[in-house]
């Protein structure tokens, strides 16, 4: 259920501006690979590369190479469409929609995909309402709206939804920053348990939760406002915290600049 | 426009926080400021209300003397002779005309206008979205005595070969019953009312659906939706108060709509067959009413009339009404 990710020598425009320049790595499946740097980094633009969720904001194009194993994610036969389902996204915000009660919210990607028997539904709503934790707050409630609980709850069903595709990778955007501390720690217990069966990306301003729960850390740096994001170096966590090869990492994680 | 629907799209759209305004009881300070503007907007609401309920006071009053000397059954009789030593008048007709005419131009307009929205707000190259939405409001704010020309016209000849067709085709069907009357049918007012309120349904619909939050639009489209399926989960429903709202409006302006329709009206003979057809004549209540104004001499005559603005103000707050419960039952939803 996991795949790896192989990108090389990526450059991503908006228009004609280059907003990430030249990154190459791989990310191993079944573990956790967190991206950190300052704002405007191009972390975040990075990572919605890896579903093609940059094409949705206008003028947003690639250069360079995505594989899932062995397919390539910018193949011209390749589908977005079919890529989205493959890696899932959850966002900075929780985004359930407000129109749909919480288990419609779960089921909303299985309807898409053509999932009517109610038997299935039911089996997967609950399965991944299981697997983000979040079954016992909600089972009694399942036809009332998602947007009618928690924060830290909301984003827990946004990742249920997500998962309930059974992708092969979760992007998690910052998924905490919108976040109380308690909901944060639930969510990190969270990402320590999908990554049994997921491959998982997690961009984070929170230093503390890369170390937290990642396995291996990227740090993203930018020369000068207006110049491109870059890949600064990306190794195993515990090495990037405690002896980086690179001296501008070392700057950020102490805390001397950014 | 023509009615006062009491719905508005911005009671029930979130805001980009997905919360409701503060409720005013509540935000007050107690300042001066809060005070005075607090003060002017409840005298404004307040006025609303008072006049509206003054409006229906004078209708029930000036119209219970004429209907107390009807010698007719006043909803089912056809006939409309309120002079006389024995006023006789019912509004069969009219209720009929006025009803069919603007339920077809509400299936009509409405699937097209939110069509026309989610192609601006979604489809559309960007260039284009601007000077398009300003040119539906635009049209949105054509007098309707402009739509009334143009229809008798230009539109006429054009409707006249359709309509025969559809008659020639399925005349056996009762609604499509030829009945001789090709100008001013039931069915050709309702597709000139149709394209009156085609602009209203998309301008509205456009801006709801232009304001739904890209982290819906996104959360779907990361689940793997398509455009359409995207459009179907997050934009639809998030629009859909405001589509209702923006239909109910369009049906106000449709049902109340006087001047294009009086222009275009075939008024039908005393005494001819009730018919089923939608390509039939007849008048429907603002046509009648303003086609007679010359003639409230009396004051049992001009109770007649006023009984059939009172029906019609009646049935625009029954549809009102209607649209309300609809949006309210789901509204935990839309919060």
């Amino acid at each position: 259920m996991a795949k790896r990710i192989d990108v090389t020598d990526l450059n991503v425009y908006y228009g004609s501006f280059k907003a990430v320049e030249g990154v190459s790595m791989t990310v191993e499946p079944r573990s956790v690979t967190a991206f950190i740097g300052p704002s405007g980094c191009g972390k975040s633009t990075f990572l919605r590369t890896l579903n093609r969720m940059h094409e949705v904001i206008p003028g947003g194009r690639v250069e360079g190479k995505v594989m899932l194993d062995d397919q390539d994610l910018y193949a011209s036969s390749m589908d977005p469409v079919t890529v989205r389902r493959t890696v899932g996204m959850v966002f900075q915000r929780p985004n359930p929609f407000p129109t749909m009660s919480i288990y419609d919210n779960v089921a909303a990607g299985l309807r898409l995909n053509g999932v009517k028997n109610k038997k299935t539904l039911d089996g997967i709503v609950e399965q991944s309402l299981k697997g983000a934790n979040l079954w016992t707050e909600v089972k009694d409630r399942l036809s009332k709206p998602g947007a009618g609980l928690s924060g830290g709850q909301q984003q827990r069903l946004c990742i249920a939804r997500a998962i309930a595709v059974q992708p092969q990778v979760l992007l998690m955007d910052e998924p905490c920053s919108a976040l109380d501390p308690i909901s944060t720690l639930a969510i990190e217990d969270l990402v320590n348990e999908l990554k049994n069966d997921f491959t998982i990306v997690i961009v984070t301003h929170n230093m503390q939760q890369a170390a937290r729960v990642s396995d291996r850390t990227a740090f993203f740096n930018l020369k000068a406002t207006g110049e491109p994001g870059r890949l600064v170096e990306i190794d195993d966590t515990t090495r990037i915290f405690n002896n980086p090869t690179e001296q501008a990492t070392e700057d950020y994680i102490s805390g001397r600049f950014g | 426009m023509s009615t006062v629907t009491g719905v508005s799209a911005a009671d029930q759209t979130p805001g980009p926080d997905g919360r409701r305004p503060l409720q005013a009881d509540t935000a007050s300070t107690g300042r001066m400021g809060d005070r005075l503007f607090g003060g002017a907007a409840t005298v404004s609401g307040v006025l609303v209300i008072v006049l509206v309920t003054l409006i229906a006071i004078f209708l029930i009053v000036q119209a219970v003397p004429a209907l107390m000397d009807n010698s007719a059954n006043f909803f089912t009789s056809r006939v409309w002779a309120p002079g006389g030593e024995q006023p006789a008048f019912g509004i069969l007709e009219f209720l009929w005309t006025t009803v069919t005419a603007s339920t077809i131009a509400m299936v009509l307009s409405v699937p097209v206008g939110v069509a026309v929205a989610l192609f601006l707000t979604q489809y559309a190259p960007s260039w284009m979205r601007r000077p398009a939405a300003g040119l539906v409001d635009l049209l949105a704010a054509v007098p309707s005595i402009v739509y009334g020309l143009w229809g008798l016209i230009a539109f006429a000849p054009v409707f006249k070969p359709v309509q025969s067709f559809i008659q020639d085709k399925l005349g056996w069907f009762p609604l499509f019953a030829p009945t001789g009357i090709s100008g001013g049918t039931i069915c050709f007012i309702g597709v000139v009312l149709a394209i009156m309120v085609l602009p209203i349904v998309t301008a509205l619909s456009r801006e709801v659906f232009d304001q739904t939050p890209t982290a819906h639009k996104e959360g779907a489209l990361a689940l793997g939706a398509t455009q359409w399926e995207m459009i179907r989960t997050a934009v639809l429903p998030f629009g859909r108060p405001g589509v209702i709202s923006a239909s109910m409006l369009a049906l106000g302006r449709a049902l109340g709509e006087t001047i294009a329709v009086t222009f275009l009206v075939s008024a039908l003979a005393d005494g001819n067959p009730w018919s089923w057809s939608l390509f039939n004549g007849g008048e429907t209540f603002a046509s009648k009413i303003a086609n007679n104004a010359s003639e409230f001499s009396n004051p049992n005559k001009t109770g007649a009339y006023i009984a059939a603005g009172l029906v019609l103000f009646v049935l625009t707050f029954v549809v009102n009404s209607i649209a309300r419960v609809v949006i309210e039952r789901r509204k935990a939803f839309t919060e």
